[in-house]
């Protein structure tokens, strides 16, 4: 590939993170999981969001640096490690921050954009072939609807598998921590049974 | 469930965003006063203190919060407060200084008593703003307000209590300064003591020499206010807020970086990238500027780039004083070309004038002045990634949205060809959007109503002006007074949706927790004499009639399109 990275052991050792989707879909829950797992283990780390006008129902795209020496908050192009799409046409945009290197992990959901044509799922593969070859689709929506009743958990249920793969650098029992430390009384329950269904 | 910003913990480290920090710090430095209107990305200091009013009440009996109808309001308010003793935090967008600015440029000549910061969110790129993108800190030259950019969470919290501490020590009101991206960081601040509350008898001690602005006194204010300022510079000189980092490194490029705010970040970010150690100078002041101290880091450099987003603000500073002190010193930043945009396609220029700044727009740069290799392909990755087609995705109303109903309405029954629709600031900006398509203007707050006047003045044409309700309340009231005392025609739909629904259901006076406004009887009393209050969600017909018959009026008529956001009606169901 001509973009990747030429000296990729020069590199410095950064997790970087994003994880896209539309408005409404927790995006923001899920960073917020992540920061708490990171503190849990005394991580040095940075999250970037977007509030306001962007949240109605557009895409919406957080980050999450996790390192030695992070500054940015935002990724750098191309160079995400691990982009976690809960909406399946929002990873086109996301190819921004991808690369070679990068692992996309998606969500089996298209939520149709009013007033335009739907992207089918050959079309979006075929886009993401170009930048890299990991790239795994999970139907979590329809998983955590099946069997959790609810789909909104599909966040959560991704971040799991996300950890049981090994594609993020934190243990499981701190991202637990992370959900109990974010969620509400209400929700966490159910929270915590969608990632421990993530485990199996 | 206490709020985990008022926990008392001293030492730990909480997750908190960047603004909250800022919530934090105001905490810690014992704040009696908050007062806002809300604005993304200044949105969260207003919603943290109305979610903690009642507790901080219980710490500081002379604790008050409030939304105020707009921002000018809002400050004037918070500079009320500091007239009689207290430590006021005022905070809005940068819209919101706009609208403000008429009575900061005074505020500045008087100072105040006891401290007040003043916090204005910029947002590059326009993430949350629909109008404009804005460099406020022009208005720290045009005003004299000393002004602060903190980078970090940790330093929203730090710089905070530092600028409580320099407007208690000169009495005057000091500026923190940020933009979308160092506002909606979020990462660890260590936690720090909450003062315990000294009783205090706020009081506004008559002194018309201080607070009465006439002239001749109002010169001798100004004059008084320069001197403040030459002072305070002496203190900006010494602070460690302006920090040099790798400064003994001695390149034989001779090249240096200036910065401040979240361009540091991505400033340090790219120098790890190309693993080069440059020094570089980050100011915390960036009004009134260490003319010396960036002197003396200018003067052993033959290259300074100037990372900072928007219009060069620094640059500008900087270069006039290399050249009054006659340096050599080639000052790059912006370049020649105009550029820029969300994403950066051109990268012809040095650093882009418009959108914000990306980590690998800096290490770009870096790379070309120094003439280092980059170690990824930024530009083949670009058009590799622009070969894709990727359908847009704005954002929209919410498919629930009550304004749906009036859309339906209008597009029944008016001539959308002839008629023109006048936007606002609000959820139903959202009308852009082409499956709605009724926006043929969009300014700022109150604006829809007074254009529409002016249109319907100008021309034969009629126009249907929307307005929400916060907005009604922040600027639109005078507005329609001038449209009945001047004698237009436009139709003018208030949309009430009891609520500031776009920045996170604040409440305004038509709901507030004293005595809610009822928006008719104000509209009657502004001399409007067609006038209707409907659901359009329960009586559409009513609504079509009410809008059929108004757009034969030869004078303004008002609707009241009243339902109250299904978004908060869920959210109080739950």
């Amino acid at each position: 590939m001509h973009f990747a990275r030429e000296k990729e052991k020069n590199m410095k050792k950064d997790f970087n993170l994003i994880i896209v989707g539309v408005g409404g879909q927790g995006q923001i829950t899920l960073l917020r999981i992540l920061q708490e797992a990171a503190l849990h283990e005394n991580r040095n780390f940075k999250g970037s969001e977007l509030h306001g006008l962007s949240q109605r129902g557009g895409s919406v795209e957080v980050h999450f640096r996790m390192g030695k020496n992070v500054f940015s908050p935002l990724v750098s192009q191309g160079d995400a490690d691990l982009i976690v799409c809960l909406e399946m046409q929002e990873a086109l945009r996301a190819l921004y921050y991808a690369s070679q290197k990068t692992q996309f992990l998606i969500n089996k959901l298209i939520i149709p954009i009013p007033g335009e044509e739907v992207t089918s799922e050959d079309q979006i593969l075929n886009s993401l072939k170009g930048f890299t070859q990991k790239i795994e689709i999970i139907e979590a929506s329809k998983i955590c609807k099946e069997k959790l009743q609810k789909e909104i958990l599909a966040g959560v249920y991704l971040l799991g598998l996300a950890q049981k793969r090994g594609f993020i650098p934190l243990k499981k029992e701190s991202l637990e921590e992370g959900i109990k430390r974010t969620i509400g009384e209400k929700y966490l329950n159910e929270n915590l049974e969608a990632f421990r269904f993530s485990q199996f | 469930m206490e709020n985990k910003i008022l926990s008392k913990e001293i030492g730990k480290k909480l997750v908190l965003l960047a603004n909250e920090s800022l919530c934090r710090g105001a905490i810690e430095s014992g704040v009696d006063f908050v007062s806002t209107y809300p604005g993304t990305p200044a949105s969260e200091i207003g919603n943290t203190f109305w979610q903690i009013k009642e507790d901080l009440k219980k710490i500081n009996s002379n604790f008050h919060f409030e939304f105020s109808t707009n921002e000018k309001v809002a400050l004037e308010a918070g500079a009320g407060a500091a007239f009689s003793g207290l430590k006021s935090l005022v905070a809005f967008k940068h819209f919101g200084l706009n609208v403000a600015s008429d009575f900061l440029c005074t505020l500045m000549y008087s100072g105040i008593e006891g401290s007040m910061v003043i916090f204005v969110a910029d947002d590059p790129s326009c993430w949350s703003s629909a109008q404009s993108e804005q460099n406020s800190r022009f208005y720290s030259l045009m005003a004299h307000i000393p002004t602060l950019e903190p980078s970090t969470p940790q330093e929203f919290k730090d710089f905070t209590k530092f600028a409580f501490k320099l407007s208690e020590k000169f009495k005057i009101p000091i500026m923190l300064r940020s933009t979308t991206r160092a506002s909606h960081q979020s990462g660890p601040v260590i936690l720090e003591k909450i003062p315990d509350f000294k009783s205090k008898f706020p009081k506004f001690i008559k002194n018309p020499k201080k607070f009465s602005t006439m002239p001749p006194r109002v010169l001798e204010m100004k004059k008084e206010l320069l001197e403040k300022i030459e002072t305070i510079k002496r203190e900006s000189e010494k602070s460690n807020l302006n920090k040099i980092i790798y400064g003994k490194n001695k390149s034989k490029e001779k090249f240096g970086i200036v910065t401040s705010g979240v361009s540091f970040l991505y400033t340090m970010e790219a120098l790890e990238k190309l693993n080069l150690k440059l020094p570089v100078l980050k100011l915390g002041f960036v009004y009134p500027l260490p003319a010396r101290k960036i002197l003396n880091f200018l003067k052993k450099l033959k290259k300074v780039l100037i990372v900072e987003e928007l219009e060069p603000y620094l640059e500008r500073e900087i270069a006039i004083l290399a050249q009054k002190a006659n340096l050599k010193v080639e000052i790059l930043g912006k370049g020649e070309k105009i550029e820029g945009g969300r994403i950066w396609r051109e990268r012809k220029a040095i650093l882009p004038q418009i959108g914000e700044l990306k980590p690998e727009y800096v290490e770009i740069a870096i790379s070309k002045l120094l003439n280092k290799k980059l170690f990824f392909n930024y530009q083949l990755h670009l058009k590799q990634f622009e070969k894709i087609k990727i359908p847009p995705r704005p954002p929209i109303l919410c498919p629930a949205c009550q304004y749906w109903a009036v859309i339906n309405s209008i597009k029944k029954i008016a001539n959308l060809q002839e008629i023109i629709f006048g936007g606002e600031i609000g959820c139903y900006m959202l009308f852009s959007h082409k499956v709605i398509n009724l926006q043929d203007y969009l300014y700022c707050m109150g604006s829809s109503v007074s254009i529409a006047h002016g249109i319907s003045k100008a021309t034969e044409q009629k126009v249907i002006a929307f307005v929400g309700d916060s907005s009604f309340f922040h600027a639109g009231i005078p507005a329609l007074i001038n449209a009945v005392f001047n004698q237009s025609n436009p139709l003018i739909i208030i949309l009430e949706n009891q609520t500031t629904a776009m920045t996170g259901h604040q409440p305004h006076p038509g709901v507030g927790d004293g005595q809610a406004i009822k928006i008719e009887e104000i509209v009657r009393a502004c001399g409007i004499k067609n006038v209707k209050v409907v659901d359009q969600v329960e009586n559409p017909k009513e609504l079509e009639d009410a809008i059929k018959e108004f757009l034969e009026k030869k004078e303004p008529s008002v609707i009241i399109a009243r339902h109250i956001c299904t978004l908060l009606e869920k959210k109080k169901k739950t």
